[in-house]
């Protein structure tokens, strides 16, 4: 089921001022997988529940399937939805949940209830928990009851999945787990699925499209490694991960930092004026230089040092691979940065590696 | 532990338990003397003669009267309970708060405030009470207006048990059912209703309690006619004033087993209905 907004605008109910969605406008390919994500307040929930039919947006359309579905109630679109909370039923036994969509069907559409033991069956079978259909959702772990929610949810067979912040109450180690298990099951049921989340890594981890809002705006609509590599903003730079923000001026084809004691480089083709270089911490390297400055391990991540660098009027943190940590010297270095993103007017003008212009044994020379 | 913060423990030990016999002593005045005393009037002369008052015309009269009056309200009392607890806590809309706080207000009106207020509009001298009365309906001084003055009494207690739990059980469920297919009748009896069960029999049972005992608003616009409009409050008041003491015990010793019964049942669901929100909390 392919999805598509165009230019829908909410503004918040009794706060008119407070607009949520301002214009969006957005397209979903047919078993695409997509997330939504943003800071809370973007308007991502607002967006969902939009396509859902749980919010009525002011203007603009929302067509599923090349169909306009302003008019039809929530259980007419057929789309699967995921709550936060999972919204399970507590009164009700997990077979009871999952089979709920099907019960409710009027009497001509509903399946026997052989037929209907047999879905619930199959459902139970698919989101691994065979053994628990008589248990009530107090009794289930997170993790469970999440997936007893996409299951009452897949119940009727909808092909188009939308997921609210699924994760956000499992700890780490069990979204790692659910998280993969629904990108397969997506791929496998082929279906469309929209995710939201507030956590950005979640959303490159799983999602094939990334769609960045901000302010009730999307900033950003790309691939996850369009994203990392060409983020648009400084805002989608910053929310996708750590980073470190230099001003500085572009001349002659080269950025130069205002902070001292950090290298120039060279940005070829950028037009001088000034300019702000963003970097992720381990895109940056150190060189001895004999500048004023002092170095100090402070952790560990992914195999990398962590190190302090305190550049004479500020601290910045930079991740290093472990061998070369540990010949720096504790002083005198200055930062080169190997690869950065500059953004000019809010936007993103250039992004590039340094690699070329600075062969590697030259620098391994210099540490 | 030293002996000296032991002794000091023991000092602070005194106040607590004159606290406790003190409030004691206060319960068994105000709380458990008053019904021992109603039950030992009504069978002074005997159980025999207690059940005898009770079988009098007039008394049977009244305890249908207050029995049917009391399921007539619980009946409507929870059906727009439910409806007003549901709209306000599911639903945003204009003047919310307001209606939030007339829902309140029969709490602190005083009930003959409430039952004048029905004379006024059904009495013979009332805005509409002649042109009801020619066409042959009466409310005022008969059982309608002893209905509506109980309604307006226990308006409040169904939506005020219902709306904090279902304010925070949030609309979640609601969603879900109605993305599911459900229609607004399945939402309600297989989602909304479950979930609040206890809370909603709870309110019921002191809706039920607070309809048999209501005395003031009733008073005013029953007219007092013995084997007519006379509940059983107001029966126990008739007989107490003519003098027939044993009858006016017996009937209280009645009416207040039954109040009793029904704040039983209810601390038992209310248990339930605090589990259900600490549930509803966690899940």
């Amino acid at each position: 089921m392919s999805v598509r907004i165009e230019t829908l605008v909410r503004r918040a109910p009794g706060a008119a001022e407070k607009v949520l969605l301002r214009g969006v406008s957005l397209d979903v390919p047919d078993g695409g997988f997509v997330a939504l994500v943003g800071p809370s307040g973007a308007g991502k929930t607002t967006l969902l529940r939009s396509i859902a039919g749980l919010d009525a947006p002011e203007s603009g359309h929302v067509i599923i399937d090349g169909r306009a579905v302003e008019g039809l109630a929530p259980r007419e679109r057929n789309v699967g939805f995921v709550f936060q909370n999972y919204a399970l039923f507590r009164h009700m036994t997990v077979a009871k949940n999952i089979s709920f969509g099907l019960d409710v069907l009027p009497r001509r559409k509903r399946p026997s209830k052989n037929d209907i033991a047999a879905r619930v069956t199959e459902l139970l079978t698919l989101i691994q928990l065979p053994d628990l259909s008589q248990a009530y959702p107090e009794r289930l772990s997170g993790g469970q009851r999440q997936r007893v929610a996409l299951a009452r949810a897949l119940a009727t067979g909808p092909r188009l999945l939308l997921l609210d912040e699924p994760f956000g109450a499992l700890d780490p180690v069990v979204r790692r787990t659910v998280r993969a298990w629904i990108r397969s099951l997506h791929d496998q049921l082929g279906l469309t699925t929209i995710l939201v989340t507030h956590d950005q890594e979640e959303a490159l981890d799983v999602a094939d499209r990334v769609v960045v809002m901000q302010d009730g705006q999307i900033v950003q609509d790309a691939d996850p490694q369009t994203l990392e590599q060409e983020p648009a903003t400084p805002f989608v730079m910053e929310f996708l991960g750590e980073s470190l923000r230099f001003e500085g001026q572009v001349s002659a084809g080269r950025f130069v930092p205002n902070q001292m004691n950090v290298e120039a480089f060279s940005v070829a083709g950028l037009v001088d004026g000034p300019a702000t270089a963003m970097i992720r911490p381990h895109e940056a390297c150190l060189e001895n230089t004999g500048a004023d400055t002092t170095v100090h391990r402070i952790g560990a991540r992914y195999g990398m040092a962590r190190l302090s660098v305190d550049l004479g009027t500020r601290m910045v943190e930079i991740l290093r691979p472990e061998t070369e940590a540990a010949t720096l010297p504790a002083a005198g270095v200055s930062l080169v940065i190997k690869e950065a993103r500059l953004f000019r007017d809010g936007k993103l003008a250039w992004a590039g590696g340094l690699a070329e212009d600075r062969p590697a044994h030259d620098m391994a020379a210099q540490i | 532990m030293s002996s000296t913060t032991q002794s000091s423990r023991r000092e602070a030990d005194i106040p607590r338990w004159l606290l406790i016999a003190a409030t004691y002593t206060i319960v068994g005045i105000m709380l458990i003397l008053p019904p021992v005393l109603v039950v030992a009037e009504a069978l002074r002369n005997g159980f025999g003669t207690a059940l005898t008052t009770l079988a009098d015309p007039d008394a049977l009269s009244a305890i249908r009267l207050t029995v049917t009056m009391t399921l007539a309200s619980v009946v409507i009392n929870t059906v727009f309970g439910v409806l007003a607890a549901w709209l306000i806590a599911k639903y945003r809309f204009p003047l919310r708060g307001v209606l939030t706080a007339l829902i309140e207000m029969p709490v602190s009106v005083s009930p003959v405030v409430a039952g004048l207020v029905w004379l006024l509009l059904f009495g013979t001298q009332g805005w509409w009470g002649q042109a009801l009365d020619r066409i042959g309906v009466h409310i005022a001084f008969a059982p309608p207006g002893i209905l509506l003055a109980t309604l307006f009494v226990t308006f409040p207690f169904v939506a005020r048990t219902l709306l904090p739990l279902m304010e925070q059980q949030g609309r979640d469920d609601e969603d879900a059912a109605m993305l599911l297919g459900a229609s607004f009748w399945q939402i309600l009896w297989q989602v909304t209703l479950p979930n609040v069960r206890w809370a909603l029999l709870s309110g019921v049972l002191l809706t039920t309690a607070r309809a048999m005992g209501e005395f003031g608003a009733v008073s005013v616009v029953s007219g007092h006619i013995p084997g007519l409009t006379e509940t059983m409050p107001l029966h126990i008041e008739t007989l107490y004033n003519g003098y027939q003491s044993v009858a006016a015990f017996s009937m209280a010793t009645l009416l207040a087993a039954m109040a009793m019964a029904t704040v039983g049942l209810r601390s038992f669901f209310e248990a339930r209905a605090r589990n259900a929100v600490i549930r509803g909390q966690d899940a």
